[in-house]
């Protein structure tokens, strides 16, 4: 009882802190920004963060939304993942933000679930991620497996002509079961159990001599070798230094990463990696007339001309823009109203194209396989005809192949085709 | 693949040579219009053509060819939106660029980078141009090109590549050189229909230690899915068996040895992180949590060095070393005057107020530089590798590690054992009222300690900026290694730091490739408890008072 006492009157003394400041409450909709602004994680979210202030500061200029200003609310939830909880329920419950943009790791992703479904939030999470997940209050901006893991694959089968894999990942959920569902589709794709090496590193490892030279062993054997990273973090610098040095080149062996991008690129020297991988649905070498001003726009609001884009701000791109156009639509922030009208809404991509927002809650998104070059970009050698719609439940894992997500006409996240049943949400 | 897209080439080759030479442009020789028109399809074409008008444009002779081709190879091939003429690139990272003709060689003055489009490649056009230039280098009066250009030759061997490497032998003198072109002829010769000659190969073959030989030996043995096997011969099959097991055998020698290397280089770390900590926590009992952001302050010290001295990456790092062991030496020196001399013979005191202290240091460092980790060039000396031979590489950076470790340790015990200051540490250390009573200035001689202790793990942290991500956690990630390399060898020993560390590393290594990084890890503590249990004071104790103390 006291303390609650006491956390009105904490609440009531922020409460009149803040009404000088800002505009009375009802005259703005409040837009929840929940990404780490401190800890291991602040080196990619931070740079989310600033996104989505810069498309707040552009979306207010145009005369914001609904004839009210957008007001944003940026809590920092520090890379700890029970705290994203926390922080969450306090932007439902305390800010009643209209929507929250955030979440970077696929265990904070977790963390937050529960929150917003019980007090039905709205999520819009921009990275890729594993799948096998689709949540009524989620929408999922980044790739799914099948708009990023499988088409590298396809990519080194075909055009390079690889035989042997190692799957090299960082010790977590995310590597975990990509790689499982890669595995599974290697082998239906006829490839060797002895063909595929798999092997798990911790976070921020930096030893990587025995690796890379296991990897070397792996890959003298007469067929080609590709090695397909999901190594998370500051550990790939290391990863690739070593390489370097052992002179694994990438006509060699190629390296093809789901999680370097021109960001993670920008901290190290680029010149050692020249032909290594990447597979995004983005990059910033895209040249287009959106993302040509995309760029000047986040050069003038960051002001440092030398700032790299990547995907997962594209993804925040895109995100905001459907979240606008569905409030257009519904004429209303209300969850529940934006949530109906969400499926089916488009906008245009920064590369060109059109990411619609599926009955899955998952977006069509391009998939593009880049090389990197000597400056730290990316030089597109394969690209998708037209756009890929996300997948959320695995084809290849026998678990999730008969699952379906469907949120308009099964209103169901894991409706099973074979036992014809709904089982509920899904979180663990 | 590089067979393939040659002979399409060939094919193309005639009708449009035919159709270029209709059109010269007027000052040009038609040898000059053809090769401009063959490098002006570069522009436009997918990389799966591009491969097949390189192979057309090394095809003309053109005395440019080369040139042309190599800038491709590096991606200094550009051309002019204007007027789409393609031009060579002195170097990429400057603006504005300077151009050279591609056909005169002759520099044609500079122009903005965004005036200018980079004509792309990827892996598998790469890996066919380095081929053809190696044809090219291989007539090099550096014999160190000359090695490069044949391996690279080795890659991908076919009849062309044979045919220059027939003619280069008699005429090399490189003794090395020489080996590798008698290695790629003799791969060659295994396709030829003389059982003796494919015998006469072997034998040469037999000498190398190189990945590639073995697995083209091995296929001659291996049965194919009839039954019958690749090489018809039985001796030959019996001979190349021989020459893989003995291959094999070689690989195997040379792989412990790597192993034992890469025991080394981690050992070496462990040591330089953990010698600091063997004189601050073993000679003067002090538990310092903030040991790791001592070596954190030399880490990001190596970064503000190269930094400020852009032009000269590789001396900047030399020059880090004296900074950082001053930079963290004085934070020491200001940590024990202001904080730890306070807490003598209070060490869970000392070590709560040293982790404040650490975190301390990590949120300064996180407002000067941000939370972002800072780029730490590695010169160019310090990449790559030492090649042994074909089975054999040891990479430059570990290597110096270990040299470096060796250096430090050795000038550690002679501050300690041949100077004055190492005198009064000794004496203070062993009997700390008897060297009062002597006339030492412990007070003095307990700060120059913890100095001398922090000023090392500050050296330590410009080797940990070459191996590792320079942020603010640095420290972190190493300061329950440094006390476990302490506690193993021998609290207050720095041979046990340097016996400790160096177990600890091949052990760690050894056990790596079987039970993974992690569980390696775990495996090398749970050892590390058991030998505690058994022998508290670590592998060499300390003997006298200060030991008995403890």
């Amino acid at each position: 009882m006291k303390s609650k006492t006491m956390f009105r009157t904490v609440g009531l003394l922020a409460a009149a802190a803040a009404c000088c400041k800002t505009l009375p409450a009802q005259d703005t909709i409040k837009v929840g920004v929940l990404h780490s602004l401190s800890g291991t994680m602040a080196i990619s979210e931070t740079t989310l963060k600033d996104t989505i202030l810069m498309m707040i500061d552009a979306q207010n200029r145009k005369g914001g939304l609904l004839g009210k200003k957008l007001e944003a609310v940026v809590v920092d939830p520090a890379s700890n993942w029970p705290l994203f909880a926390e922080k969450a329920a306090q932007l439902l419950e305390k800010d009643k933000v209209a929507v929250v943009f955030g979440c970077w790791t696929s265990v904070s992703r977790k963390s937050v679930l529960p929150v917003f479904e019980k007090d039905d939030g709205l999520l819009f999470y921009p990275v890729q991620y594993e799948g096998e997940e689709s949540s009524k209050n989620v929408i999922y901006t980044g790739a799914a497996p099948n708009q990023q893991a499988i088409p590298a694959v396809d990519y080194l089968m075909k055009e390079v002509g690889v035989k042997r894999w190692v799957l090299e990942g960082t010790d977590y959920v995310y590597p975990r079961t990509t790689n499982k569902i890669l595995e599974a589709y290697l082998q239906q794709k006829g490839v060797k159990a002895e063909d595929i090496s798999i092997n798990y590193t911790p976070f921020g490892f930096s030893d990587w001599q025995t690796r890379v030279a296991a990897i070397k062993k792996f890959g003298s054997a007469g067929k080609k070798t590709a090695v397909v990273s999901t190594i998370n973090g500051d550990a790939n610098v290391p990863f690739y230094k070593e390489l370097g040095n052992q002179k694994v080149s990438a006509e060699d062996i190629p390296v093809v990463a789901f999680s370097v991008g021109e960001e993670e690129l920008s901290g190290l020297d680029a010149k050692p990696l020249v032909g290594h991988l990447a597979a995004w649905n983005y990059f910033e070498s895209i040249s287009t007339p959106a993302n040509k001003a995309f760029i000047e726009q986040w050069h003038a609001y960051i002001k440092n001309p030398k700032r790299t884009t990547n995907d997962p701000m594209e993804a925040h791109y895109i995100g905001f823009n459907l979240w606008v156009k569905a409030v257009q639509k519904a004429k209303t922030t209300d969850v529940e109203k934006v949530l109906a009208a969400l499926p089916g809404t488009e906008t245009p991509n920064l590369t060109g194209g059109t990411a619609k927002v599926l009955p899955n809650h998952h977006i069509t998104k391009p998939v593009y396989i880049g090389e990197v070059k000597a400056d730290g970009q990316f030089n597109v050698v394969w690209k998708s005809t037209g756009e890929v719609p996300g997948d959320a439940w695995s084809d290849y894992l026998p678990g999730s192949k008969d699952i379906e997500a469907d949120w308009v006409t099964l209103k169901c996240g894991n409706y099973n085709t074979v036992t014809k049943k709904c089982s509920g949400q899904n979180y663990k | 693949m590089t067979g393939h897209l040659r002979s399409g080439g060939q094919r193309l080759l005639m009708p449009l040579l035919a159709l270029l030479s209709a059109v010269p442009a007027p000052g040009q020789s038609p040898k000059d219009a053809s090769f401009l028109s063959t490098l002006g399809e570069l522009r436009e074409a997918a990389y799966s053509e591009k491969a097949a008008i390189a192979e057309r444009l090394s095809q003309t002779g053109h005395p440019s060819v080369r040139a042309v081709l190599t800038a491709l190879l590096e991606d200094r091939l550009y051309f002019r939106n204007s007027d789409q003429k393609v031009f060579i690139v002195k170097a990429t990272d400057v603006d504005p660029l300077n151009v050279i003709d591609p056909l005169s060689l002759k520099s044609a003055g500079s122009a903005p980078a965004d005036s200018l489009t980079q004509i792309g490649t990827n892996n598998s056009l790469r890996r066919m141009l380095r081929t053809t230039v190696a044809h090219f280098s291989l007539s090099s009066p550096d014999a160190a090109v000359r090695l490069d250009a044949v391996r690279d030759m080795l890659r991908s061997l076919d009849d062309t590549t044979v045919a220059l490497l027939r003619e280069r032998l008699p005429v090399e003198t490189n003794s090395g050189v020489r080996k590798e072109i008698s290695t790629g002829l003799a791969l060659a010769a295994l396709d030829g229909s003389d059982a003796r000659a494919r015998l006469e190969a072997i034998a040469t073959l037999r000498q190398s230690v190189s990945q590639d030989v073995r697995n083209r030996l091995a296929l001659l043995v291996a049965k194919s899915a009839d039954g019958s096997f690749a090489e018809s011969d039985e001796n030959v099959r019996r001979a190349a068996a021989a020459a893989v097991d003995t291959i094999d055998r070689w690989r195997t020698f040379y792989a412990a040895f790597e192993t034992l290397f890469f025991g080394l280089s981690l050992g070496s770390v462990l040591v330089l992180i953990a010698i600091g900590l063997a004189i601050t926590f073993g000679v003067m009992g002090v538990i310092n949590m903030a040991h790791g952001e001592l070596m954190m302050l030399g880490a990001y010290t190596t970064y503000v060095v190269q930094a400020a001295m852009p032009g000269y990456i590789g001396i900047s790092i030399l020059a880090a070393i004296p900074a950082a062991f001053i930079v963290a030496g004085l934070t020491g020196v200001l940590m024990e005057r202001t904080i730890i001399r306070f807490l003598y013979g209070r060490p869970l005191e000392t070590l709560l107020a040293t982790f404040g202290v650490s975190l301390i240091l990590q949120q300064t460092v996180r407002s000067i530089f941000t939370a972002l980790n800072r780029s730490v060039v590695t010169p160019d000396w310090m990449s790559g590798s030492l090649r042994l031979n074909d089975a054999l590489a040891i990479t430059y950076d570990r290597l110096y590690i270990v040299i470096f470790t060796l250096i430090v340790f050795a000038l550690i015990q002679l501050v300690l054992k041949r100077t004055r200051i190492g005198l009064d540490i000794r004496a203070v250390s062993q009997n700390r009222a008897m060297a009062k009573a002597m006339g030492i200035r412990t007070e003095w001689v307990d700060a120059m300690t913890f100095g001398l202790g922090s000023g090392i793990a500050g050296v330590a942290g410009v080797a940990l900026s070459q191996l590792t991500n320079v942020g603010p956690n640095l420290g972190q990630s190493y300061i329950i290694d440094s006390f476990m390399v302490v506690v193993f060898g021998g609290v207050g020993n720095l041979w046990g730091a340097l016996i400790g560390g160096m177990s600890m590393g091949i052990v760690n290594k050894l056990l790596e490739p079987y039970a993974g990084a992690v569980l390696a890890k775990i495996f090398v503590l749970i050892a590390l408890i058991l030998f505690i249990q058994t022998r508290p004071r670590g592998l060499f104790p300390q003997a006298g008072r200060a030991g008995e103390d403890k």
